[in-house]
This record gives structure tokens, C-alpha cells and sequence, in this order.
């Protein structure tokens, strides 16, 4: 089968993510990526609980001064909808509706950088407000390596989605590119799992103290 | 996928289905997502509103939390549908590692 | 195929290697490099055992005796053991599924190039100011205070090399998922393939920690942050827990493939089925299993606690259990069978009593109160050489050998591989076992010499004079691999004679689409079951066709160069000086440039015609 054949709603397969052999590999060998992502950030998690709250002396912000609930609460929001978008998005997919995928997409990234733009003021804040830095206190260092690295995958999701949509703006849907825009919902999807972790047990945990 | 790969003789007849089962899909999607941003509610109402004691909501926001991973899981990332066996055995094998992991440092690194 | 091969010139021959995504070449190119920092790793094993030969030696300095001992560990076990063990892997696997190519071709010749440059990183740092010298778990609270550079070098050159190797595990798991030839069930996957695909299961969830791990490190080191400083509120241990988390599946991943190639082996020269092939599969995945629960026996002196020390001290002691099930499954193959004692299977034999002695000692520490006697001290040593070197090396040995024909068309010699084998063997027991006498006896690892009166002497000396046959041993395999390689004397399909699986049925080496028709199974051991039947060849399971073959690709090696020229920046970064930030923004450009040329440039992959192929004829060894 020639993967960059041209489709009709008819002959589109029912999930062209998984109709190639190349795109039941990416499939697979994505998932298994993610089994190891659970176990990275697992262990960003577990430092992050054993440091927490860990700081040098009395005047250091905890995690209970730092957080607050308004800003969390817009930030959680905006991924979880940006989760949903993708799910529309990869309906859209499934009936060859380009146009519909990438709108869909789009506001997906929209959503995207409103997360991200918040964290890089929440992390200003917590800087200036607290002087809770990343070498201020081993606390400072976990918390921001756990954030930051869930912070880094959203730029990273948001890096290709983008590279994704612009590469095949011009052509449309194939079984070439099918897989690897289900593989990008797949890796948004995760990193909205990690961040449904992060803000109960860091931050809604870290607020109860 | 119930349907997957199957093609009637009929290309017409077939694409109504899929379209109609798509469709069905998308609204267990909505169904779910808005029980995900529920759950989330609860959980931030949970700290929000003074109160409670923090025994119970820590256990309370962790389970909400667990059952909205479920949601993401197998709805939004498809693990309901058939063929998924593999993949659900390296993700739990994963969390497996990630939760002894996790639990070795809440108890044995000298705190 | 290689007639075509022979007319290139040296610069084409080198471009094709660079740029190969070929399993076959792939295998090559970590047998080569896996081989040279074997070489390296063994010369720093010489200077060790050279300075430990007599007491109060002033061969090398204590600080310089540090920095190999460290090299040696590191190197031996991420830049020779591992990359050898994806060699076999590499070139074996993907024909005992009957695949034409592994997964993720592309991503196969990523996974070497990272590590290669990883490996060339740490090495360098011979040259720029001083090795690590931390030993080779680098415990923070040692390396947080190693001055200069080595310790970063560490942690960086791991860091690159643990994505390589990531990257292969993943690419592994995939191909054997998804590329078996039809009829090839998972019950009748050949036991390498079986410990390959456990193995990689390991490497997917063992590995993550170590980055975790090693970003900590190079953050507290580099950046200022302080995981690890307790003045800032940070914790040594959670370095201790994260290297064990990932350190002890480590040698669960070496040392399952070694099985893996002695269970091919002993069924080959047993001329038998092997014994128990169920539970042979049970077992290696139920070891793969309780490998993760198992990483605190390390730390029993840390001070734990009682509890934690019993959980993990039984939890050890069970791994005895599935161990002890595949020694009696090989010892069951060989009984009864018509033996032919080979170089493989000398390894084979030799590898059961060796490894066995290993595992004996490890039940020894596994008990936590009587490790707190054993805990640093030569016992130690002697117990992880006689299961790292008496099982995997003896296993890469026994590999390299009886894979040698299908992956250069040649036979390695007899004579000159059993003087290795016994010179190897012998060399290695007198410099190992007396170590565990003298661990008794009170001498602590990781320490540059001792002194005349403390009874170390006789036992040292001997330990050295057998490090000297070993090398003696591997300088005769150099030497065997040369004359075999210059006499260049072609073998067929099968040159054992009495291969099982169906890397046997095809050329040695193999054409470059491995298999022209994929072939049918019909049972365990499917080439043998063939010939039982009185067929030479396998039944085809297609007609034949067109056949798909990915593209040649630099953009591993300038994906894998970019990232090693960052590290340069980061390295240099906390001496204030100017240069680093721009050498790490170029590096990463370099990086991500490749990658985002790699996402935006289709790459659809060629065919092969039906027609091409049937003018191909199955000549031998010229496929």
C-alpha cells in the first residue's frame, strides 16, 4: 500500500492510525515510551515527596505559603480542555475531516500556551514574592524540576503539534501522517495524566499542608 | 475497534456505521470529560472549603485524582478498546515500578 | 550484495556504516566500538591489578588509581557489556522472528549513535583534566566533592548513552511484538529472543530512574541546585535508591541475554530440544519480575532498618529460585544429548559451574547480618566478577563465537578460540576466586594498596598473574579474528551444522532484506523441525513480492554529535565561562535542527522489485 495515497471518506480506514505496519509500530513503540515516561516522572514525584518542605533554615517559603488555589485551578482547566480539543481533533481524524482536525488543533495549542504562559508567571512569582528559587533550598530544586519537566513536555507537545500541522497544511490526510498526529494526541493526553497528579499531590496537597 | 478493518460490500452502508459509532465514541468523550472536570471541582472545593480535616481530604483527592487518570486512560487514550492487552501490561508494569518507587521514598531514605 | 560491497572504495564503505540503518551493519558497528572500550576496560583492569600486585606499589597514585577503577566499572558495564550485548541482539534477533528489519530502523541507528558518543565523551575525559573518581554507582556524597570535571563527564557521557540505549530497548519490545513471522507464537520464540524481549522490558522501566538520577546530579553539580547538599534540606540517599532502582535491573539486563545465548547453545551442540522450554521462558521473565524488587540488598549498611533489610533480603534470596530452575534445565538439555564440545559450547559448559559459584555467593550476601561483614571488602569483588565476567562475559565470548559465521560469513578458528577459552578460563578463576579469601581476610575494595604484614601478599599475586592470562586469552581472540578475517574463507547457510532456528535457514551473513520470502513456522525450533522432516530450505508463508526497505539516514549521528557537543557547554558551564552557553545552544540546534528535518522530510522507504530479487540467486554466502 502506498502510504501517501490520496483517500475518500469511503476507503478511509476505521483507524488509520493503526492500518500500515508502520503505523501499528509507532502505535506500539509510543505506548511503551509513555510505560517509561510513568516511571520518570514516578521518580521526579517520589523525590519531590521526600524533599518537600526540606529547606535550610526558618525564613524559607513551604510549599503551604507558595500555592494558591484561583491560579492552579485556571491553569488545570485550561490543559483538561486542551485535552478534550485533542479528542475532537482525532475524531475529525478518523472521519478524514482535515479542516475539522487541524481547527481543532489549533485551539488545542491555544490552550497550550495559556498553561504554559501561567506556569512561567506563577514561576516568576513565587522568585520575586518568595526568593523560592531553584537553588534556594533542595524544596526549590524539586518542585521545579518536577514542574519544570512536565512544563517542558507541554513546550515540547506544543513544538510538534505545531511542526505537524504546518508540515501537512498543504496536503491533507494519509497513513503516512495519520499515526504520527494520533501519536501527538497520545502524548498531550499523558501529559495532562501527569499534571492531574501534580496538582493534587503537590499543589492541593501541598495547600493542606 | 468493533469495527475495525471491516469493510461491507456496500462502502456506503459501512461509512454510515462508522460515522454513527464515531459519533456514539465522542459522546462517551464529552460524558467523560465532563465528569473529569467534576472530579476536579471536587477536589479543589475539597481544600478550598475550611473545615475538613486534612486525613480525609488527602485520601479523598488522591482517589479522585486516580479515577480521573482512569477516564484519561481509557477513554480519551482509548485503552477500552480491544487490542490494547500489551499496552496495559507495560503501563501498569511501569506504574508498578514507579509506585514502589514512590512509597520507597516516602518511608526509607532517612526522614 | 557483497559483490556489490566489494567494488566500493573505503570512503563509500564508511559513509554506508555512518549512515546504515541495517540491523546486520548496526550490530556490527556495537560489536566494533563494544569491543574497543572492552579493550580500554580491560587495560584499566591491568593497571589495577598491576598496582595491587605487591604491597605498598607506587605504580600509579591513589588519586589516579580512583579514576580507573571508576573507568574501569563504568566502562565495562555501559560502554563494553551493554553495547556487546545489543551486537548480538541486534544481529540474531531480528532473524529468529523472521523479520526483515528490526521496528524502528531509523531509531536503531539513533540508539547506537547516542551511545558511541556518550562513551567518547566519558573516555575524554582522560584528556581534559581527570577521570571520575567516585566509583561506579558515583554515591553523591562522594562526587558532590570530586573536584574537577571527572564527575561531570560521568554524568553526561551516561546520560547520552542511557537515551541510546532507551531508545534500543523500546525498538526491541516493538519488533518482537509486532515483526514475528506468521506462525512464530510467542511459545515458540527462540529463548534468546525471549530473554531479549524481557531484557528489554527491563531497560524501558530500569532506565528512567538512572536519568532521573543523573539529571538530579548534573543539576546539584552544574546548576546550583541541591538535591543532595543535606546543608539546603537535600538527601544523599535518594541518589543511593535511584542508581540501585536502576543499577540492579542493570545486571539482570547483562546478564539475561548471556542465558539467552547459553540456552541457544546448549540446545544446538546438545542436539536436542532443551529441556523445559516453558519453564526456561517462566523463569527469565519471573527473574525479570523480581529484579526490580531487589535493589536495597545493595544498601543493607545504609541503615534501612530491620524491616526493610528482611523484605529485601528474601526478596533476593528468591531470585535464587528461577536461577537454580534454568541451571538444571541447561544440565537436562546436555543429558542424554550427542555432546559436541565446540568453542561456544565449551563456554557453555564452563559457564554453568562459574556462574553457579556466583550465585552461591550472592546468597551469602543476600543475607543482610552477614553482609554487614562482607559489605566493601574484596568478597564483594570476587562475588560480581565470578556472575558479570564467569556469566556474561563467558556468554559474550560463547555468542561472539557461534554467531560469528552469520554475521561475517566466516569461521572464527577452533584451535586458537580453545586456547582462549582455557586461558580465559583458568586466568579468570585464579584472579577471582582467591578474592574471595582475601575479602574474608579484611581487605576493602576500592582501595590502592595495602600493606606487607596484613597476609595480602601471596593472594594478590596470584589474582594478578591471572589477570595476565586472561589477557593473554582475549589477545588471542584479537589475533584469531584477524588471521580469520584476512583468510576470509566463505560458510554456508548452517555452518554448525546443526542450527535450530531460523537465522540458520538463510546466508551467513544474510542479504540485506534478510529474508525473501518470510518464512512459515510450524513449531519450536522451526529449521530444525524442517529438517527433520528431510527439507533443506523453509516453507515460504508469502508469495514473492515487493519488498519494503527503509532508507539510509546521517541524521543519527549529527542527532546524537549534536547532543555531544551541548554537553561540552554544559560541562564547562559552572567555571563562568563564556563559551559554554553558545556551545550548548549550537549543540542543541544541531539536535533538534536534525530531529525537526527528520519530522518534516517523508521518508517513505524504497522497494525492492520482485524481479531484482528473483535474478538474486542464494549462492552460499554471496546473497
Amino acid at each position: 500500500m502506498q502510504t501517501d495515497e490520496r483517500f475518500t471518506d469511503a476507503t478511509w480506514p476505521a483507524s488509520p492510525e493503526k492500518a500500515t505496519l508502520d503505523g501499528k509500530n509507532k502505535y506500539l513503540g509510543f505506548w511503551l515510551f509513555l510505560g517509561g515516561e510513568t516511571v520518570l516522572f514516578a521518580s521526579l514525584f517520589a523525590t519531590y515527596l521526600a524533599l518537600k518542605d526540606k529547606v535550610p533554615n526558618g525564613d524559607a517559603a513551604l510549599a503551604k505559603d507558595l500555592f494558591e488555589l484561583p491560579l492552579t485551578f485556571v491553569a488545570t482547566m485550561l490543559l483538561l480542555t486542551s485535552s478534550l480539543t485533542s479528542v475532537y481533533a482525532m475524531y475529525h481524524m478518523k472521519n478524514n475531516h482535515f479542516k475539522q482536525m487541524q481547527a481543532w488543533l489549533v485551539i488545542t495549542v491555544a490552550l497550550g500556551f495559556g498553561f504554559l504562559g501561567l506556569e512561567i508567571y506563577e514561576f516568576n512569582h513565587y522568585v520575586h514574592e518568595f526568593h523560592h528559587t531553584f537553588t534556594s533550598s533542595a524544596f526549590g530544586s524539586a518542585f521545579y524540576t518536577l514542574v519544570g519537566f512536565h512544563g517542558g513536555h507541554v513546550a515540547f507537545g506544543l513544538v510538534w503539534i505545531i511542526s505537524l500541522m504546518v508540515r501537512n497544511a498543504g496536503r491533507g490526510l494519509n497513513l503516512y501522517n495519520a499515526p504520527k498526529f494520533f501519536v501527538a494526541s497520545l502524548y498531550w493526553h499523558f501529559i495532562d495524566v501527569v499534571w492531574v497528579f501534580i496538582f493534587t499531590v503537590v499543589y492541593l496537597m501541598g495547600m493542606v499542608g | 475497534m468493533a469495527n475495525e478493518q471491516s469493510n461491507s460490500a456496500n462502502p456506503n452502508v459501512d461509512l454510515k456505521y462508522r460515522r454513527k459509532k464515531n459519533a456514539e465514541e465522542m459522546k462517551h468523550q464529552v460524558l467523560s470529560f465532563t465528569l473529569m472536570i467534576f472530579f476536579t471541582l471536587l477536589a479543589f472545593a475539597a481544600v478550598g472549603i475550611e473545615g475538613f480535616s486534612h486525613w480525609f481530604i488527602k485520601p479523598v483527592i488522591l482517589l479522585l485524582a486516580v479515577v480521573q487518570v482512569i477516564f484519561q486512560l481509557y477513554y480519551f487514550m482509548h485503552m477500552k478498546h480491544k487490542g490494547h492487552g500489551t499496552i496495559a501490561l507495560f503501563l501498569f508494569s511501569g506504574l508498578a515500578v514507579g509506585l514502589i518507587t514512590v512509597l520507597v521514598f516516602l518511608t526509607i531514605v532517612w526522614i | 550484495m557483497s559483490t556489490y560491497a566489494n567494488k566500493k572504495g573505503f570512503g563509500a564503505t564508511l559513509w554506508d556504516y555512518l549512515t546504515t540503518v541495517d540491523h546486520k551493519k548496526i550490530a556490527i558497528l556495537y560489536l566494533i566500538s563494544g569491543g574497543l572500550f572492552f579493550v580500554i576496560g580491560g587495560l584499566e583492569a591491568m593497571f589495577i591489578r598491576i598496582q595491587l600486585a605487591i604491597p605498598n606499589n607506587d605504580f600509579v597514585s591513589a588519586g589516579f588509581y580512583n579514576e580507573i577503577l571508576t573507568m574501569h566499572g563504568t566502562t565495562m558495564i555501559f560502554l563494553a557489556a551493554m553495547p556487546l550485548v545489543f551486537a548480538v541482539m541486534n544481529a540474531v534477533v531480528p532473524l529468529q522472528i523472521g523479520a526483515r528489519d528490526v521496528a524502528f530502523p531509523f531509531l536503531n541507528s539513533l540508539g547506537f549513535w547516542l551511545f558511541f558518543f556518550g562513551g567518547v565523551f566519558l573516555n575524554l575525559s582522560w584528556f581534559l583534566g581527570g577521570a571520575p573518581d567516585a566509583g561506579w554507582t558515583s554515591y553523591a556524597s562522594l562526587s558532590l566533592h570530586s573536584e574537577g570535571h571527572g564527575i561531570d563527564f560521568y554524568v553526561l557521557g551516561l546520560q547520552i548513552s542511557g537515551f541510546g540505549t532507551l531508545i534500543a530497548g523500546i525498538n526491541f519490545l516493538v519488533t518482537i511484538i509486532n515483526m514475528r513471522a506468521p506462525g512464530m507464537t510467542y511459545m515458540r520464540m527462540p529463548l534468546f529472543t525471549w530473554s531479549t524481549f524481557v531484557v528489554s522490558a527491563l531497560i524501558l522501566f530500569a532506565f528512567p530512574p538512572l536519568t532521573v538520577g543523573l539529571v538530579l546530579m548534573m543539576f546539584d553539580r552544574m546548576f546550583g541546585a541541591n538535591f543532595f547538599d543535606v546543608a539546603a534540606g537535600g538527601n544523599t540517599i535518594i541518589w543511593e535508591h535511584l542508581f540501585w532502582i536502576f543499577g540492579h535491573p542493570e545486571v539482570y539486563i547483562l546478564i539475561l541475554p548471556a542465558f539467552g545465548i547459553f540456552s541457544e547453545i546448549f540446545a544446538t551442540f546438545s542436539r536436542k530440544r532443551l529441556f523445559g522450554y516453558s519453564s526456561m521462558v517462566f523463569a527469565t521473565v519471573l527473574i525479570g519480575f523480581l529484579g526490580f524488587m531487589v535493589w536495597a540488598h545493595h544498601m543493607f549498611t545504609t541503615g534501612l532498618g530491620p524491616i526493610a533489610n528482611a523484605i529485601f533480603a528474601v526478596a533476593t534470596m528468591a531470585i535464587a529460585v528461577p536461577t537454580g530452575i534454568k541451571i538444571f534445565n541447561w544440565i537436562f538439555t546436555m543429558w542424554g544429548g550427542s555432546v559436541k564440545f565446540t568453542v561456544p559450547m565449551l563456554y557453555a559448559v564452563a559457564f554453568i559451574p562459574t556462574f553457579t559459584m556466583g550465585g552461591v555467593t550472592g546468597i551469602m550476601l543476600a543475607s543482610a547480618p552477614a553482609d554487614y561483614q562482607y559489605h566493601d571488602s574484596y568478597f564483594v569483588v570476587a562475588h560480581f566478577h565470578y556472575v558479570i565476567v564467569g556469566g556474561v562475559v563467558l556468554g559474550l565470548l560463547a555468542g561472539i563465537n557461534f554467531y560469528w559465521p552469520k554475521m561475517f560469513g566466516t569461521m572464527l578458528s577452533e584451535k586458537l578460540g580453545q586456547i582462549t577459552f582455557w586461558t580465559f578460563l583458568i586466568g579468570f578463576h585464579l584472579t577471582f576466586f582467591i578474592q574471595h579469601f582475601l575479602g574474608l581476610m579484611g581487605m576493602p575494595r576500592r582501595v590502592f594498596t595495602f600493606l606487607d604484614d596484613q597476609g595480602f601478599n601471596t593472594g594478590n599475586m596470584i589474582s594478578t598473574v591471572g589477570a595476565f592470562l586472561m589477557a593473554f586469552g582475549v589477545l588471542v581472540m584479537v589475533i584469531n579474528i584477524i588471521i580469520t578475517s584476512v583468510k576470509n574463507e566463505k560458510v554456508g547457510n548452517d555452518p554448525w551444522g546443526d542450527g535450530r532456528t531460523l537465522e540458520w535457514a538463510i546466508p551467513s551473513p544474510p542479504p540485506f532484506y534478510n529474508f525473501k520470502q518470510l518464512p512459515l513456522v510450524r513449531g519450536l525450533d522451526p529449521y530444525w523441525v524442517e529438517k527433520m522432516e528431510g527439507k533443506k530450505e523453509m516453507t515460504p508463508a508469502e508469495p514473492l513480492g515487493d519488498i519494503h526497505m527503509p532508507n539510509s539516514s546521517i541524521l543519527p549521528l549529527t542527532i546524537a554529535s549534536g547532543l555531544f557537543i551541548a554537553a561540552f557547554g554544559a560541562l564547562y558551564h559552572m567555571d563562568d565561562k563564556t563559551w559554554t552557553l553558545p556551545i550548548m545552544i549550537v549543540g542543541l540546534l544541531v539536535t533538534f535542527g536534525s530531529m525537526f528535518i527528520r519530522s518534516v522530510k517523508d521518508d517513505h522507504g524504497y522497494h525492492i522489485h520482485k524481479e531484482d530479487l528473483m535474478d538474486d540467486k542464494d549462492k552460499g554466502g554471496k546473497a
